[in-house]
């Protein structure tokens, strides 16, 4: 069995060189969205969680994860979706936010849950702009290139950029 | 299906078509949006919509038991088994094709339902109703935000911005109480603690909406008999135009993919 000569530390391993498909400074076990390993008779199961439900690239991120495995030498592999618990940016490693940051993403702040629950949200949150480390930028629109992030513009350096909005 | 499965079945379409047909109503901003960012917020709310439509109906197939998946819910279900309310099948403006004001008040409208809806159904007794709501609320957040703030930026703006605004919530407001009515569907659904009482939602669901609408500097209409009934299946003439859309391309080319 060819299946057999991964164990599930290999599995990780793999799964860890796996970029994200659109931001790929990060892989997708520092994204916090693969949730389990498992071996069971020669068949490989991953469990990955969703970032946004509606997030295009989830459906290439279960190709990646095929494919690499494949290659890696298992024959056998399944990706299954879980949904609880719902995935959160607090999952993402530490080193990959400074990573992000590098590439000219802010990365999420902390969730706040008494100031996220707020109903009214006409001044947005400081977010430290990633090039110049100015905090004097300003929110342009919640919504920005893809689902997981809002666009913002520094008013220091005058860039503008995406912030990962924390989820 | 015995008839508590049929109650869930059904209880899951009003919730995934509500998502399924608001977000096929904004998509059609694409490439319209007053401006770029607007566009795009437009095209990512959408996705989240259809995201979060394609989770409840797999799930809703699942139940029903007789193998239709997403695809076969969304694409070969005809108007009269459609369950999303009223609201969400009218168009983007109510004297024009596409009225901003209209569509974000709706939004606003519905984000603010959601809001309240959703943390409820994240208790449901039901563990995958319970995992997809949770998810849905996080998202929720984002477009309750965008909308509630540019609802304040219309009804506290210019003079028009103000005019088109409380023209939208004057013709919306009325398809509001369908939300809070409970038939014997959603009276089922809570009995099996499935979901809340739809009666029970409107409290909390005013308190998000009325202080939006007064810092809006808008009115709130006075109420009246009105009594929408999509959720039942009895649709206004729209849903039809969304449908032979969306639903074109399966019906033509049956099983097309690509």
């Amino acid at each position: 069995m060819v299946a057999a000569s991964l164990d599930a530390a290999q599995v990780w391993r793999v799964l860890a060189r796996i970029p994200d498909p659109e931001i790929p400074v990060i892989t997708i076990t520092e994204l916090g969205i693969v949730r389990d390993v498992r071996l069971e008779s020669g068949v490989v199961e991953v469990s990955i969680t969703p970032t946004y439900s509606g997030c295009p690239a989830m459906d290439m991120i279960e190709r990646d994860v095929l494919a690499r495995l494949r290659e890696a030498g298992c024959c056998e592999v399944r990706v299954r979706t879980v949904l609880a618990p719902a995935w959160t940016t607090d999952w993402i490693a530490e080193d990959a936010k400074a990573r992000l940051r590098e590439y000219g993403i802010a990365p999420p702040a902390r969730r706040t849950p008494g100031v996220d629950a707020q109903r009214i949200h006409l001044h947005a949150r400081a977010v430290p702009c990633p090039n110049c480390a100015s905090a004097r930028t300003e929110r342009i629109s919640e919504f920005g290139s893809t689902a997981c992030k809002a666009h913002y513009r520094c008013l220091e350096c005058l860039e503008p950029f995406d912030y990962f909005k924390p989820l | 299906m015995n008839d508590q499965q049929r109650a869930k079945f059904e209880y899951l379409l009003r919730v995934g078509d509500n998502s399924l047909i608001l977000g096929q109503r904004i998509a059609e901003w694409l490439g319209h949006g007053p401006q770029l960012e607007e566009d795009i917020a437009s095209a990512n709310v959408s996705l989240d919509l259809l995201g979060q439509a394609r989770l409840w109906l797999t799930y809703a197939g699942k139940v029903e038991g007789r193998g239709r998946d997403e695809d076969a819910l969304a694409f070969r279900r005809d108007q009269h088994e459609f369950h999303n309310c009223t609201m969400v099948e009218l168009p983007n403006g109510m004297h024009s094709k596409r009225d901003y004001a209209f569509t974000i008040l709706r939004r606003m409208l519905f984000d603010a339902y959601q809001g309240v809806l959703l943390p409820r159904l994240a208790q449901s007794a039901d563990a995958e109703i319970a995992a997809i709501a949770a998810k849905s609320g996080k998202e929720n957040d984002y477009h309750w935000r965008h909308s509630s703030d540019w609802l304040i930026r219309f009804g506290d703006g210019t003079e028009e911005s103000h005019r088109r605004a409380q023209a939208a919530l004057d013709g919306l407001w009325g398809y509001t109480a369908e939300l809070f009515v409970s038939d014997s569907i959603d009276r089922a659904a809570a009995a099996a603690h499935l979901a809340p009482a739809a009666q029970s939602l409107r409290e909390a669901w005013l308190a998000a909406v009325e202080p939006v609408i007064a810092r809006a500097t808008l009115l709130v209409p006075a109420a009246t008999k009105f009594l929408s009934t999509g959720k039942s299946g009895a649709h206004s003439e729209h849903l039809g135009y969304v449908l032979a859309e969306m639903q074109f391309l399966q019906r033509a080319y049956p099983n097309a993919q690509w």
